[in-house]
């Protein structure tokens, strides 16, 4: 990334004001404003409700600066007591903007609610949230974004999205450093990706095992067993694990703890 | 009495609260959909956001944005065919494997957006224009000035970084089948026959050696399905499902969104294509 920069010969440089090259070795510093706060997230949508989780473990670089930061928030809801709230949010990657878009998303639900009267749906939440997201298009938040709640039906309803806002209804999505890690067991696990009905034939005609929404005790059991391989696995992911479980019933939060080295 | 209390109770301070416009200045810097955007504090915002999200010219870039595709579309005696591929790769990592690239702008058209991050705004403009349009005229915009809507749009943001590539298809009175190719760099083209991505030149290879004006509707279908199938297989960028559509006058018709993998095995196994790939160990 630097070295991008430190070649003087680089036709196209940012403009840098404050910083004027003297004599001697020309270097310019760079705009530089995200840093990586690293951490995992993940988000299973069932029947009759989403599960986001997030660990809490926040680092710079290599250091560990804290070890309860949450990166799961619920959206609309009372200042103090988030009451009221329905639709929650995972933000990973740079912390500070994640808060910001937290901040902008929740004042947003709000005043929605206050003029309208009723509550915002997930769908047309999901959809603001992908304009907020792309209204910085030039100057990207540096965030891999999740949403959650329940849909018209009730059903879970689940959405990912990219820094700019490029968003897709899933049933399931990990994001952040360990995604990589998580991702694959989810599909296996929550999509049944490559799990074919035993017996059912052979090469082509073997029938793959149809996907349907889990329960809610063997979803926990998943996005915990998740976790605690990701820190097993990654120096970023560790400490405690946040879990928001959004049903009917309103939302509920679980702590766990995870290894914390 | 309920019923009464119900319809005449409004949310507590709905008239006393702030206008409409006072909450926007408060909740936002900006209004909503207004394609203002934040920009960077700096002379050069391209090369700030190139240095961090172009993952092409710069591997270790830290934003990893969503890209990459194979998307097709032709025109045919019966209307026009667009096909795509499902895939979304951030750098070497598969993004998605179930994006769904065919937008449909109104009931009768249609417009694609493929190797885009966020794609929707640019079309939503377009619906929006077309809507307008639609209004003052009292008639269907037709396809060529939707196209123009689209190309004028990405020409104002030239240089600024977006990365797009589209295909607007649709079928007015007017024009018949009509297909257009819009890019980010303002292009814009009428043409019989486009493919766009990283997956182009595949799937160009299979389109225009089988391409004919006059194919059947069923021949058609299996044309733009078997050429997004040679792009997913030799495009690392392309993968997961095809996707197919078919646009007549009448509207579009969705013709699957199925897994490639079984496709791939069909067309190896039953019609001995692909005998690059062994089946036995």
């Amino acid at each position: 990334m630097t070295s991008l920069w430190d070649n003087p010969s680089q036709a196209e440089t940012v403009g840098y004001s404050f910083h004027p090259s003297t004599s001697g070795s020309i270097r310019e510093h760079s705009f530089y404003p995200y840093t990586d706060n690293g951490g995992s997230t993940l988000g299973i949508a069932g029947s009759d409700f989403t599960i986001l989780a997030g660990d809490t473990r926040s680092v710079a670089g290599y250091n560990i600066n804290s070890r309860y930061v949450p990166k799961v928030f619920k959206i609309g809801g009372d200042e103090e007591t988030s009451e009221g709230a329905n639709i929650i949010l995972s933000v990973v990657g740079f912390a500070a903007d994640g808060r910001a878009l937290k901040e902008r998303l929740d004042t947003i639900v709000k005043m929605y609610k206050y003029q309208h009267g009723k509550p915002m749906s997930v769908k047309a939440c999901a959809q603001r949230l992908a304009t907020i997201l792309y209204q910085k298009r030039f100057f990207p938040y540096y965030v891999h974004a999740i949403l959650a709640g329940l849909d018209e039906e009730g059903k879970g309803a689940l959405y990912s999205y990219d820094p700019v806002g490029s968003y897709e209804r899933v049933q399931c999505q990990a994001a952040g450093s360990a995604a990589s890690l998580i991702m694959p067991f989810l599909d296996n696990q929550v999509d049944f990706k490559n799990q074919y009905i035993p017996g059912s034939g052979e090469g082509l005609a073997l029938k793959p095992k149809k996907q349907e929404p889990l329960p809610r005790e063997t979803v926990e059991q998943l996005v915990r067993d998740a976790f605690t391989s990701a820190v097993e696995r990654h120096i970023e992911v560790g400490d405690g694990l946040q879990m928001l479980i959004v049903s009917k019933s309103g939302i509920e939060e679980v702590y766990t703890p995870l290894k914390k080295d | 009495m309920d019923k009464l209390v119900a319809q005449y109770t409004r949310p507590p301070h709905q008239n006393e609260f702030y206008s409409e416009q006072e909450q926007r200045a408060l909740t936002e810097t900006l209004p909503p959909l207004t394609l203002k955007f934040d920009l960077p504090p700096l002379d050069n915002s391209p090369a700030f956001l190139r240095a961090m999200t172009d993952d092409h010219s710069n591997p270790d870039c830290p934003i990893k944005l969503a890209h990459g595709t194979t998307t097709l579309a032709f025109r045919f005696q019966g209307g026009i065919i667009v096909a795509t591929d499902s895939r979304a790769s951030a750098g070497d990592w598969i993004a998605s494997q179930t994006v769904k690239k065919v937008i449909p702008v109104s009931r009768l058209s249609r417009g694609e957006d493929k190797p885009t991050d966020a794609p929707t705004p640019g079309l939503l403009a377009t619906l929006a224009g077309g809507a307008a349009t639609e209004i003052r005229h009292k008639r269907r915009i037709t396809v060529a000035a939707a196209s123009k809507i689209l190309a004028n749009l990405t020409y104002a943001y030239k240089g600024m970084g977006l990365s797009m590539g589209t295909m607007l298809a649709g079928m007015t009175p007017q024009e018949g089948p009509a297909l257009y190719y819009i890019d980010s760099d303002g292009t814009r083209l009428p043409g019989n026959l486009f493919c766009v991505g990283s997956g182009q030149t595949f799937a160009y290879g299979v389109l225009d050696a089988e391409y004919r004006y006059d194919l059947s509707l069923e021949d058609a279908l299996q044309l733009g399905r078997r050429s997004i199938l040679a792009a997913t297989h030799r495009d690392a960028f392309s993968g997961g499902h095809i996707n197919l559509y078919h646009v007549k006058e009448e509207g579009w018709v969705h013709h699957g969104f199925q897994d490639m993998n079984p496709i791939f095995w069909q067309t190896k196994l039953e019609k001995g294509e692909f005998s690059n790939v062994t089946s036995e160990l």
